[in-house]
């Protein structure tokens, strides 16, 4: 079936469409269709439509301009099947149920998520190709038969590019698809748009798996891909974008590149138009009026700017298509749509005779090609510009990337094919294949015209010269920003905002640099272009998110008792990438209520938590001792196997870097403890120090955080909880005195318990093997059920440890702040000749009286409890700003031990204001809070032995 | 409906900006280079101080550094006194800059949230907000809810993975754009007097019997009687001339922009957990910009895992930005000093000033660093503002440690 | 995303590793005899040129060894890497060499 009604300007035969299989799509309200290999733009050209919105700055009528992903007009937004912004076009292929609407410069966010899946995959070969045109094409099947890992990206769904919109080697550019299909190392990527190139030949691209497929997407496979290109050499076939030039009324919908619309006939059977007017300032050009004359679009004439045209134009002439050399195009008319142009003489930038008009519906342009540059600019590549080519060609990169074809300013196909062989041959070492003989047309010189002059009828100067079409950019805009004093590229883009748009100046830019060099009397050369950026086309969010979105978007870690702390009504805390257990409230309980209790258990029965978040470090070797001597601030030498040290580190700097514990396990064998979110970087630091500073010590370190599970037990009745587990230790405080450790059974399960505390109660850590974990948490919940035994969360471990003082690194530390300023004056050698931090102790800045120092703090009402974070001053009345501030609040809980609301602060010399009122403002009150001591709990240390 | 193209509400720049003079060969000050703040310093150079015999010079084109490539973000919120009271005063400048410059800046003061993830970032948090109006800088804690109401597109959902337990917000806090604000200081240098000297490379600085005598450049020696750094990043390289090693540190910063979307977002988001900083811009483009690359470069570009990294970032927070698009990338170089505050400083070096490491955030200062600095060349002495941050704490420890807000939790 | 050549594992994505700043820089002798302003500069002055740079790299999810590498800040081109511990290279050597073969 061949349904071409409603397709007035669909050719009765031809293109690479499938008639067989008509398409339905609404644009702006109304209903078209067309077939399958189709883009939206030559779907709507088909059906008539050449407007296709209305210009961003100007509210001027605007229509598809190019046939490809340059192009500046025909940005849409697609409403089915899924809400998507600004979408070219040309871009979109087109398929059944797509709705798609105009728009007024800015597109619209879809308001509910995206169902769609995202992907990435990484990959590496000798060769990448970009383009699969006839250039990209050769270089890939001379590397693909040489046994080279090649991968030929091009974004159309069918390999051809240029080819495709040609009627050249057919059978050709075929049977090379199959061999690239079939060879084992090459992997072919239709779809595919590389748009960034980064150091070290590192590529992105994108592939787009299923959008074609409009509604019909399986759901399980990722609408979008994103590909990690790793490539040894890199072969850019990128070919060549053409451009325009700047006349009056330039910008009608009608005004189409010449390349474009010969895209449209031969590869699409479209003619977007009846009757034609051709502008040329090169050869190009009349290959494009004959294909299109031969689909039976009338040429009105063709327009060249040069005096001397050469054998095209002969060519032209014999096909009866009137040419006019030295003229060019001086304005055009129409409301929505080209109806007329009008021509004159034209001769080095002056007009030499009075106008012509022609009836047109169609203004054909080309002023010449721009190679697609942009990836090899990223990559570091310099540009120069060709007086000869009048564009911008490759001149050199550091990376091992080589430019072929157009994209190298090569013109004509037999000279592309050659190239695209040749660099392949050279950048893998092999030979260059057999090609189809193909002897390019003689061409003659294109001259560079970048401005026709207006004619004194029209009387807009150059209000309607445009050299942006998308942003409403025109020559007068340019000569208002050279005028002003500008002189960079860089700021008449700045000034204008040429070269910004969604098409990022793909057909501008080099017009805009070449009409600015004509308006301050300049060379292009010197001008040059703007720099280009990733990517070359844009690229989606959520191609880029991949799947690392959701629960995937950090790894979420979990000790091996989280199902337990779930199934039990944990409400979970993030730290780091853990899940901790915060607290368990039990019978809608609040969690001031819940916390209560925990803490009621741990200090008048017996409680446990869950501590296997805590970093665990085994450092070993006959200098373990010294190492650690090294980083920690006090001394871990001395400390006897079978016991425990509390010890801080600094950093360099002096200022406290991390704490926890470290245990003897033999004379060169220690185990570290670190606090949950800095395990991996106190593990990192310690690896530094000795890799780059102590080589000379045999240290070895290991992270064992994840293969040991700590359960700490805490209160008076644990030493009773624990005897009946473990009937093999001695517990009395004799046997087994605070800061040992003792390698026993608990319930069957060899363990090594410690006897370390965090809240000033009688307390043990219980480490076992991981996967023993929930073993022991069930034998120890079960023989503790009738003593009380609750577990506890993080909260109450807060509270607990805040009540005798003990500092959190993170919370009650901030980068600013030394062991000293904690009161930790005692946990820093005086003996040791150096440590991690002594030298900066030893600054004045660090010796000051007045650092803020690490104290307790008590609103004096009681049931107050202030929020943390809450500044300190010193009045009972604010200034005006700026208030002095002495402190602020860093820790701050209610304590039922206490009965009570209470704090830690950090205050300025804190430690001589013990017993002074200070002020908290709260919400516009002041609330009077008194010094004291960080040690509000058992201050004397009598609950440590039970 | 009929909605405004975006762009109409542009204003037009002036018919004149700067003129283009060849370099003179002497000066009283040499700014060395011609980004905003080196601009604001010639600024106010003339308008507070008289100093009119001056040259800024930059390497390329005027503004074409940080200036042209940053997010424009302007706040004031952080947390101590010293950092408070210079960005402070640099936005209270802001409130008057457009009148003063008499030149449209599109300053607008849409609020900045500072977004808190975890428990420890809801501390840090409201320490900052209670500095802050302490300081005289307006701040505000908001529960989730309150953050839905300012800004309805963040997903406040307890159940993603790393949720939105509330917010700071700075209501005076906002953006503009960039270019307007180096080319209204230009303009206004220019008709002071000042000679803008654009393609002008400084290659040497000139020192005789410990004194700062003039510079050389890729357009002849300059003499000048002061010589104040002003290059951000660059910053090593030309201290490095007159023989100061700095504290500093430059790193590639990337930033982004989407195609031009109608208006979802009305303010400024930003998030130091879930690394992504937002705003939309006037004429409707997310703006975008995240952490900085861990190696130090002149490349002024980027990796892209960076961008990706980001991009997952924003879609946590911002879910419906799932099919903008990504537009155009760019990196910059950001001269990073060890306690993530500026250097305003004197030098070893007799009339030889600093003005750098500003690192990420230098843009919102701009108008703030050029007053200090100006009057640190004219007096010869650090501005009361500047004072806390001179080359000097970097000896005895007193640095201004404004990377608290990154530390760990247990 | 630059392409490390570890001198252990071989080359990878830049991904893979932490970077450690300037090589080179010994922990001093003796702290404790340093004037303020010597330690100052130990603890906050690196170098930071424009051109080649001996730094630190740690293949942290590879074989989590540190080592040394000569970089142009200008280009990020890497010129030369090298084991920690072993004596300074200028980059020059790897003049002419695939880095990555």
């Amino acid at each position: 079936m061949s349904e071409t009604t409603g397709q007035p300007f669909r050719l009765p035969e031809g293109g690479r469409i499938h008639r067989d299989e008509p398409l339905r799509f609404r644009f702006d309200d109304a209903e078209y269709t067309g077939f399958r290999g189709d883009t939206l733009a030559s779907a709507l050209l088909a059906g008539g439509v050449h407007r296709t919105g209305t210009s961003v700055r100007l509210g001027r009528p605007r229509g598809i301009f190019a046939a490809g992903s340059e192009e500046p007009n025909a940005v849409h937004q697609i409403e089915e099947p899924f809400p998507e912004p600004m979408l070219t076009a040309t871009t979109v292929e087109l398929y059944d149920g797509l709705v798609a609407r105009s728009l007024p410069g800015r597109g619209r966010l879809a308001d509910r998520p995206d169902p769609a899946r995202y992907d990435a995959r990484h990959a590496h070969c000798d060769l990448l190709v970009v383009g699969a045109g006839p250039a990209g094409l050769a270089a890939a099947a001379t590397a693909a038969r040489a046994g080279a890992r090649v991968i030929l990206a091009d974004e159309q769904p069918e390999l051809g590019g240029s080819l495709l919109a040609g009627r050249e080697l057919p059978g050709w550019t075929r049977e090379i698809g199959e061999e690239l299909d079939a060879a084992p190392e090459v992997r072919v990527l239709r779809r595919t748009t590389v748009f960034g190139h980064y150091d070290d030949n590192y590529l992105l691209a994108v592939e787009r798996r299923t959008n074609h497929l409009g509604a019909h997407a399986p759901a399980h496979l990722s609408r979008e891909r994103i590909w990690r290109i790793r490539a040894r050499h890199v072969i850019l076939a990128t070919g060549a974008h053409e451009r325009s030039l700047a006349f009056a009324g330039n910008d009608r919908p009608g005004v189409m590149l010449a390349g474009a619309a010969r895209t449209y006939a031969v590869r699409y059977a479209v003619v977007p138009g009846r009757r034609a007017v051709v502008l040329t300032t090169n050869d190009s050009a009349y290959a494009a009026a004959l294909d299109l004359a031969a689909a039976g679009l009338e040429i009105a004439a063709v327009v060249d700017t040069r005096p001397q045209p050469g054998t095209w134009a002969q060519r032209a002439e014999q096909a009866g298509i009137e040419v006019l050399p030295g003229h060019a195009v001086v304005g055009t008319r129409g409301d929505t749509h080209v109806t007329s142009v009008t021509v004159a003489g034209y001769a080095e930038g002056r007009l030499t005779s009075s106008a012509r008009q022609f009836t047109a519906d169609l203004l054909l342009v080309s002023g010449g090609w721009n190679p697609v540059l942009q990836l090899y600019s990223q990559a570091g590549g310099r540009l120069r510009f060709d007086d000869a080519l009048g564009c911008f060609v490759p001149d050199g990169c550091r990376q091992a990337v080589e430019a072929v074809g157009s994209a190298n300013g090569t013109f004509g196909l037999g000279r592309c094919l050659a190239e695209g062989t040749a660099a392949a041959a050279r950048a893998i070492a092999a030979d260059p294949i057999p090609l189809p003989s193909f002897t390019d047309e003689p061409s003659s010189p294109a001259i560079q015209v970048f401005v026709v002059p207006g004619t004194d009828a029209d009387g807009d100067g150059d209000h309607t010269h445009f050299v942006d079409l998308q942003r409403d950019v025109t020559v007068a805009d340019l000569d208002r920003a050279t005028g002003a004093g500008l002189g960079s590229v860089e700021h008449l883009k700045r000034y204008t905002t040429a070269g910004t748009a969604h098409d990022q100046g793909k057909t501008s830019g080099v017009l805009t640099s070449g009409v600015a060099a004509h308006l301050m009397g300049a060379r292009i050369a010197e001008l040059g272009t703007t720099t280009f950026r990733p990517p070359y086309t844009p690229v989606s969010f959520a191609a880029l998110a991949g799947r690392d979105r959701g629960a995937l978007h950090d790894p979420v870690r979990v000790t091996p008792l989280h199902d337990w702390h779930a199934a039990h009504g944990a409400v979970f805390e993030n730290v780091g990438q853990w899940k901790r257990p915060w607290y368990y409230p039990q019978d809608g309980e609040s969690m001031d209520a819940a916390v209560q209790r925990e803490c009621r258990a741990a200090r008048e029965g017996v409680a446990f938590m869950d501590a296997s978040t805590l970093g665990k470090i085994d450092v070993q070797g006959p200098d373990a001792a010294t190492f650690l001597d090294r980083l920690y601030t006090n001394m871990m030498s001395t400390l006897k196997t079978g016991m425990i040290r509390y010890g801080v580190m600094c950093r360099a700097d002096g200022m406290v870097f991390d704490d926890g514990t470290v245990a003897r396990i033999a004379e060169d064998r220690f185990l570290a403890t670190t606090t949950t979110g800095n395990a991996a970087a106190v593990l990192e630091w310690m690896e530094e120090w000795l890799q780059t500073e102590w080589p000379e010590l045999r240290v070895h370190l290991t992270s064992v955080t994840e293969q040991w599970a700590t359960v700490a037990l805490a209160g008076p009745l644990s030493r009773e909880l624990l005897a009946g587990l473990a009937p093999r230790l001695a517990v009395d405080a004799e046997s087994f005195p605070f800061m040992a450790w003792r390698d026993t059974k608990v319930a069957g399960i060899p363990a090594r318990v410690c006897r370390i505390s965090f809240s000033g109660e009688l307390a043990y850590e219980i480490n076992v093997l991981g996967w023993h974990a929930p073993a022991l948490w069930d034998a120890l919940y079960a023989a503790g059920r009738p003593l009380g035994l609750t577990p506890y969360g993080t909260e109450t471990m807060h509270v607990l440890r805040a009540e005798k003082g003990y500092p959190i690194v993170g919370q009650d530390t901030d980068g600013t702040v030394t062991p000293q300023d904690l009161g930790m004056g005692w946990v820093v050698s005086k003996k040791k000749p150096d440590y991690m931090g002594k030298r900066s102790h030893a600054r004045a800045e660090s010796r000051r009286p007045d650092r803020k120092h690490l104290v307790g703090l008590l609103p004096d009402d009681p049931a107050v409890v202030l929020p943390e974070g809450t500044q300190l001053v010193a009045g009972s009345r604010l200034p005006e700003p700026p208030v002095p501030m002495l402190g602020h609040i860093t820790s701050s809980y209610r304590s039922a031990a206490l009965g009570r609301g209470f704090a830690l602060g950090l205050v300025r010399g804190g430690r001589d204001r013990m017993g002074e009122r200070l002020y908290a403002p709260v919400g516009g009150e002041l609330v009077p809070v008194t010094v004291a001591s960080p040690v509000l709990y058992d201050p004397e240390g009598a609950r440590r032995d039970g | 409906m009929n909605p405004r193209p975006p762009g109409a509400d542009l204003p037009e720049h002036p018919d004149h900006l700067w003129r283009d003079p060849e370099p003179g060969r002497s000066y009283d000050v040499v700014i060395v280079g011609g980004g905003g703040h080196g601009l604001a310093t010639a600024h106010y150079l003339a308008r507070n101080h008289g100093i009119t015999d001056v040259a800024v010079l930059e390497r390329g084109w005027l503004a074409g550094g940080n200036m042209a490539r940053n997010t424009t973000i302007i706040r004031s919120n952080y947390l101590w006194d010293e950092s408070a009271g210079i960005y402070e005063h640099a936005l209270k400048l802001w409130e008057g800059l457009e009148e003063e410059l008499d030149y449209p800046l599109l300053f607008s003061q849409r609020g900045v949230l500072n977004l808190a993830h975890s428990l420890q970032d809801v501390r840090d948090s409201v320490r900052r907000v209670e500095a802050n109006r302490l300081n005289g800088v307006d701040a505000e804690w908001l529960d989730p809810q309150q953050v839905k109401e300012v800004c309805p597109i963040v997903e406040i959902s307890p159940d993603v993975r790393y949720p939105v337990l509330g917010a700071t917000y700075q209501p005076r806090a906002g953006i503009a754009k960039h270019d307007h604000v180096a080319w209204g200081l230009a303009r206004s240098a220019d008709a002071a007097g000042i000679d803008i000297v654009q393609n002008c490379e400084v290659t040497g600085i000139d020192v005789s019997g410990g004194r700062v005598t003039g510079v050389r450049t890729s357009r002849g020696t300059i003499a000048a009687g002061k010589v104040a750094l002003c290059a951000a990043g660059h910053s090593s390289v030309l201290a490095d001339m007159a023989g100061i090693p700095l504290p500093l540190q430059s790193h590639p910063l990337q930033a982004l922009v989407s195609e031009l979307l109608e208006p979802v977002h009305p303010t400024v988001v930003m998030s130091n957990a879930v690394h992504v900083y937002v705003s939309q811009a006037h004429k409707g483009e997310l703006v975008m910009g995240a952490g900085i690359d861990a190696y130090t470069s002149y490349t002024q570009r980027g990796a892209f895992h960076i961008i990706e990294r980001q991009m997952a970032a924003a879609l946590e927070l911002f879910p419906i930005f799932a099919r903008a698009h990504v537009l155009r990338t760019w990196g910059g170089i950001v001269d990073v000093t060890p306690d993530a505050s500026p250097i305003i400083s004197l030098t070893p070096v007799k009339n030889l000033y600093l003005n750098c490491g500003w690192g990420t955030g230098g843009f919102k200062a701009t108008p703030g660093a050029g007053w200090v600095y100006a009057h640190t060349i004219a007096h010869d002495t650090p501005h009361p503002l500047a004072a806390p941050f001179t080359l000097d704490r970097f000896t005895t420890g007193a640095l201004v440690d404004e990377h608290g807000a990154a530390a760990v939790a247990h | 995303m630059l392409l490390i050549p570890c001198p252990w594992c071989g080359p990878r994505d830049e991904a893979e590793y932490t970077y450690g700043g300037q090589a080179h820089v010994p922990y001093p002798q003796d702290p404790a005899s340093l004037p303020d302003e010597e330690w100052g500069r130990y603890l906050f002055h690196r170098a930071n040129p424009k051109g080649p740079h001996a730094e630190r790299w740690c293949h942290t999810a590879g074989c989590r060894r540190w080592f040394n590498a000569v970089r142009d800040t200008a280009t990020n081109q890497l010129l030369a890497v090298y084991r920690a511990g072993e004596p300074r290279l200028a980059g020059g050597e790897a003049n002419g060499r695939d880095l990555f073969a």
